[in-house]
């Protein structure tokens, strides 16, 4: 097995994999992380074939490691890089404990964090890769991990996974050479990820505190609303993977961020209407 | 690359061996302790250890996953106490939740997933009928399993709780029925001890006898390392506590036809875990005892299982053992032409 080990925010992973191919793109692409070369992970994920015989024939990749699911599907090799992704990804949901995990994207700016979460398709990551290239600092697209402790949000930014007509748009904002490669056709569409900004890989380990919370909702009328507590309450425990497994702890800091954070429902078209909605609530924030 | 389970088996028995490890070792050891579901009876035994500061949070979470697990346990065991409570039979906790409500060294870090209980065979219907109209419900809704289930095995097909999503087991016995050994069901149920919850739990020599019977006649030895593991740990804890306990042992042991396999779970668990063992009941070390050990350390620092042929041969026998032969060529036809 090749292996690599790579460091995203608070976590330390060793990646083992039966082709050198998903490890050298992820390589290139996390070239700019912190290296652990003193052998320590929290997680170890695993790339191989389905059966043996699939490393040359038909190559598909089975995505397994320390946690995993029963009945994840397959990918084939050329969707490797995703399937390294998503291990990652099946890692932190399953066997995290630290913090909190909120499936959310997450931007900081004066040392307070944004917040975006939602179901798939509502904007949230391509609206924080937009926002990463307008003077926020990246902390995340998929998981924002909150201290049960300090209430404060922590970065973990991974590769930003575009979707689909996202791929395009922000083709027109960040340059090329931050592209990892198209891969058509997978599970979730067409994906390309993009490398996060420098700045937000070297401040990863920076902590924000939580200022604002958006659901965003891609394609209506722009528009804010008010939610109650109880249904931002009920739907952070179906976006968080780790809520039921924390036990009270989770209860406490879920309670308590909803309790302070302010929060609304944010409809948009596009995505300098959602820049303008975002600006004005940001500038109203104590 | 760690190419067995061995540095796992050390850590356990000797926690001292850890102090060796540099950063790979421990990565391979934490990988292979969490694939065999001993993580958090890993992260307790080394309690008293200076691990590295990378690994110190990662047995923390262990042990805080498992207090979880713990609590979700025996919640999920009052349950089934509130459920079945108007039929006044005896409910008989088993495995992981029964070590955990008895408060033993055995539940110290356990994972725990379903809740398997036993009770008399003759108060199964009343039991069941309980548990459905308590939101329990069938996970297995194919015909020919469910047949299968109620005719030859040792429990009921699996209930899931409709709004916990958990798994409750109800045996009427330790083994299925058409495995050769025959347990006596009475004869546990009738040892088995109140506890303050008005729950039972197995006596402790049955106790130790329906973990070797898992073991070793109902299943491929998969989750082998644990299964032992539990193993050790009450022996030493009921050893200790009686010294009749060897005694007993080799009595129920007789009378639930488990003696070979009590010999051969007490001589593997010396072997791996050092455990202090009467070596009357141990008997003389076997050739086979070489091919259970490589079984059951058939698993590499990755995490990976290894050693195809030889798990795939004991996977043939734990059928084999189930089940008479012409009965198992039907069963396979039968699951092979439904896919």
């Amino acid at each position: 097995m090749h292996q690599l080990y790579l460091t995203v925010g608070p976590t330390r992973f060793r990646l083992a994999s039966t082709w050198r191919r998903p490890l050298d793109q992820l390589a290139a692409l996390y070239k700019d992380y912190p290296t652990s070369q003193d052998g320590y992970a929290d997680f170890t994920v695993r790339l191989e074939p389905e059966k043996p015989w699939r490393r040359y024939f038909r190559p598909s990749v089975h995505i397994s490691g320390d946690f995993w699911l029963p009945d994840a599907a397959p990918l084939p090799l050329d969707q490797s890089l995703l399937a390294a992704e998503m291990g990652m990804n099946l890692q932190m949901a399953l066997g995290w404990r630290r913090h909190l995990l909120l499936h959310a994207s997450s931007v900081e700016k004066d040392g307070k964090a944004l917040l975006m979460t939602g179901l798939s398709g509502s904007g949230k990551s391509t609206l924080s890769a937009m926002l990463a290239e307008k003077g926020w600092r990246f902390m995340g697209d998929e998981f924002a991990l909150l201290n049960p402790d300090t209430g404060m949000a922590h970065s973990f930014p991974r590769l930003i996974s575009l979707k689909n007509e996202a791929i395009a748009a922000m083709q027109a904002i960040v340059p090329e050479n931050r592209f990892g490669p198209l891969m058509k056709g997978t599970p979730k569409g067409d994906i390309r990820h993009i490398v996060p900004p420098l700045d937000a890989v070297n401040r990863m380990v920076d902590a924000a505190k939580p200022a604002l919370l958006l659901f965003p909702r891609f394609g209506h009328d722009p528009a804010l609303r008010d939610m109650g507590k109880s249904e931002i309450f009920v739907r952070l425990t179906q976006a968080s993977t780790n809520y039921v497994a924390l036990g009270e702890t989770g209860f406490r800091a879920l309670t308590q961020f909803v309790d302070t954070v302010p929060t609304r429902a944010m409809d948009y078209q596009s995505g300098d209407q959602a820049e303008e909605l975002i600006d004005s609530l940001w500038s109203k924030l104590p | 690359m760690m190419r067995d389970a061995q540095p796992l088996v050390d850590a356990l028995r000797e926690p001292e061996t850890v102090l060796s490890l540099d950063g790979a070792g421990w990565t391979n050891l934490i990988s292979i302790a969490r694939a065999e579901s001993l993580i958090g009876s890993l992260a307790h035994r080394l309690a008293e250890i200076a691990v590295p500061e990378q690994v110190g949070p990662i047995l923390k979470d262990a042990i805080q996953a498992t207090d979880l697990a713990r609590q979700q346990a025996l919640w999920e065991a009052d349950c089934a106490r509130r459920a079945l409570a108007p039929l006044n039979c005896k409910v008989v906790l088993m495995k992981g939740t029964a070590y955990v409500a008895a408060d033993l060294d055995a539940g110290v870090g356990r994972s725990i997933g379903d809740l398997d209980i036993m009770v008399a065979q003759d108060s199964l219907p009343a039991v069941e009928e309980a548990l459905l109209d308590a939101s329990w419900e069938w996970v297995k809704p194919d015909p020919y399993d469910d047949q299968y289930y109620r005719k030859h095995m040792h429990e009921l097909p699996p209930l899931i709780h409709r709004d916990r999503d958990r798994m409750i087991d109800v045996h009427h016995t330790t083994l299925p029925l058409t495995a050769k050994p025959t347990p006596n069901p009475q004869a546990m149920l009738d040892a088995a001890i109140r506890l303050e919850s008005s729950l039972y739990v197995m006596a402790p020599a049955d106790m130790v006898l329906h973990s070797v019977a898992h073991l070793f006649a109902d299943g491929d030895l998969a989750g082998g390392l644990r299964n032992l593991w539990d193993i050790d740990r009450l022996v030493r804890q009921f050893a200790e506590a009686d010294e009749g306990f060897w005694t007993e042992l080799g009595v129920r042991a007789r009378l639930h036809q488990l003696e070979p396999h009590l010999a051969r779970a007490l001589r593997l668990a010396a072997r791996l875990y050092d455990t202090p063992v009467y070596k009357y009941r141990a008997g003389h070390a076997k050739f086979a005892d070489y091919l259970y050990i490589r079984r059951l350390l058939a698993r590499d620092g990755w995490g990976r299982e290894t050693r195809k042929f030889t798990r795939q041969a004991f996977y043939i026998r734990s059928h084999w053992l189930r089940m008479p032969p012409l009965m198992l060529v039907r069963h396979l036809w039968t699951k092979w032409r439904k896919g």
